[in-house]
Formats: C-alpha cells, structure tokens, sequence
C-alpha cells in the first residue's frame, strides 16, 4: 500500500496507483492524476469519469461495451479521450479500482 | 510498481478455424489486446473466415462431433452418436451463444467494431478468399485488406511483438 498527495490530500493507494477508497476522490485529484498521465480534461471525460464513478458504485461491471453504449461516447471517441489502454487509465483518473474485466 | 523489462507491445493473431470457440478465442484476445493499448493484428484464413464473411458470421456454430470436451449441461459426457442427429448442433450453438450473451459479450460484427474502433486492424487471406472464391464485398466492413501471408509477416516486424496461432 502506498499514500499519494493529490490536490494537497493525501490518499491511499494500491501499488499501481488506483485509489483504495474511491469517496476520497475529488474533480481537483482527477485533474492531477490526469496529467500525470498527459491529458487535460475536458467536460466529456468529466461525463465519463461520472458514468463510470456511478457504475461502480452500483457493482455494474465496467466494460468498454459498456461505455459505449452509455450514450456519452461511442467506443472510437473513448479510445480517443483515453489514448492507449482507456479502461484502465479512466479507472485510475476516476479513482475506483482497476478494473477486471475481460471485454 | 514494478515495470516489466520487456512489455508486449504487438500482436498479430491468425485464426484459421471457423468454431464459435475458435473465433471468440481470437476475438477476446485481439480485443484485451487493443484494450491494453497493444498494437493488434489479426488475420483471418481458411475456415476462419466465416468470422469476417457477412453471410456466415452470424452463423457460426460448435461442433458436437470429434469434440471431446463436449459435455451435458450438469457434466455429464456427451455421446457423440447424439451429436449426429440433425438440429443438436445447431441446439447446442444457440445455447453457447445465450450463455456468452449473458456475460455480455458481443456478437461477432460488434466484436469486430470494438476491435476496429480501438485502433486493432483486421485482414483476410488472400489465398484462402481465392480459395473459396470470395470477394472484397463478402466481408464485414471492417476487414482493413485482403493480403498474402508475406504481407502479413511484414506487419508483424518489430521488437516486444508476438504472433499468436489459435
């Protein structure tokens, strides 16, 4: 386990960075884990961050599929807003745990 | 964390074989893949094919003949002389779709948009296609090219890159 200031908090975090209790997690926070990952935030990830944020919290399983069907983006615009590995990275960003699924 | 000395940072799938867990197998691997952020290619050959023929891919099935791991549901062995007769196996596949359903996972053509959309790229063996007389038309919109296998190593270059055969 490890500790991260963020936004003058300090958190708990796991060994990859994701938050070990995602109610400490502010917009302030994201906009800093977010850089540290090189992007900038715009609204549309706000909404995303949010869709994701309210998923977890009722244990829907986070899938790309999933995303894309959440009226927000399409699957080709969330790859675009989180270059790379856009789950994971949107995970981190919006301070819930990795997550595990498969598709 | 630690980080890995040497990451994965491209693979190229061939799928030559046109079962439901066949060309699953290459689509959740081609998919985790692009999810990763790894550089993915996948190349369709032989019966494999069917996965990207807008005609089949809707129709794919399993087979309940020559397949040992086939069970009942509850577990208990399937004789394959039942596997034989007309309509079980098309029973059998529609059941192994209800219950990938269930888990969420796509249907082929979604599949292949999902693997499109993240920046994974999708080609069609241009032998096989001879083969079986097929044409550019036939496949599903997302099929980026029909290439040789030659072709094919070419996009497969570069260090941290493995192929996959399934």
């Amino acid at each position: 386990m490890a500790t991260k200031t963020l936004a003058g908090v300090t958190v708990e975090v796991n060994e990859e960075g994701y938050f070990l209790d995602p109610s400490k997690w502010t917009k302030e926070m994201a906009v800093e884990i977010a850089k540290e990952e090189g992007l900038e935030l715009t609204d549309q990830h706000f909404l995303l961050l949010d869709f994701l944020r309210t998923r977890f919290a009722t244990g829907e399983a986070l899938t790309i599929r999933g995303v894309g069907k959440s009226g927000i983006v399409d699957i080709k615009g969330f790859y675009g807003l989180f270059p790379g590995a856009p789950m994971k990275k949107a995970a981190k960003i919006a301070g819930i745990p990795k997550p595990a699924s498969c598709i | 964390m630690e980080k890995e000395q040497y990451p994965l940072k491209k693979v190229c799938i061939i799928c030559a074989k046109g079962s439901i867990e066949d060309v699953y197998a290459t689509l959740v691997m081609a998919n985790g893949a692009v999810m990763e952020g790894i550089e993915t290619k996948v190349f369709f050959t032989f019966f494999g094919l069917d996965a990207i023929t807008t005609k089949q891919m809707k129709k794919l099935h399993t087979a309940t003949v020559g397949n040992p791991a086939m069970r009942m549901p509850g577990g208990l062995a399937f004789p394959t002389i039942l596997g034989m007769i007309p309509g079980v196996e098309a029973g059998v596949s529609k059941m192994m779709k209800s219950q990938m359903a269930a888990l969420d996972m796509p249907d082929v053509d979604e599949f292949l948009d999902m693997i499109t959309a993240g920046g994974g790229e999708i080609y069609a063996c241009k032998l096989a296609v001879e083969m079986f007389k097929l044409k550019k038309e036939d496949f599903n919109e997302n099929v980026k090219d029909i290439i040789t296998i030659g072709d094919f190593y070419g996009l497969c270059g570069g260090q941290g890159t493995q192929i996959i055969f399934t």
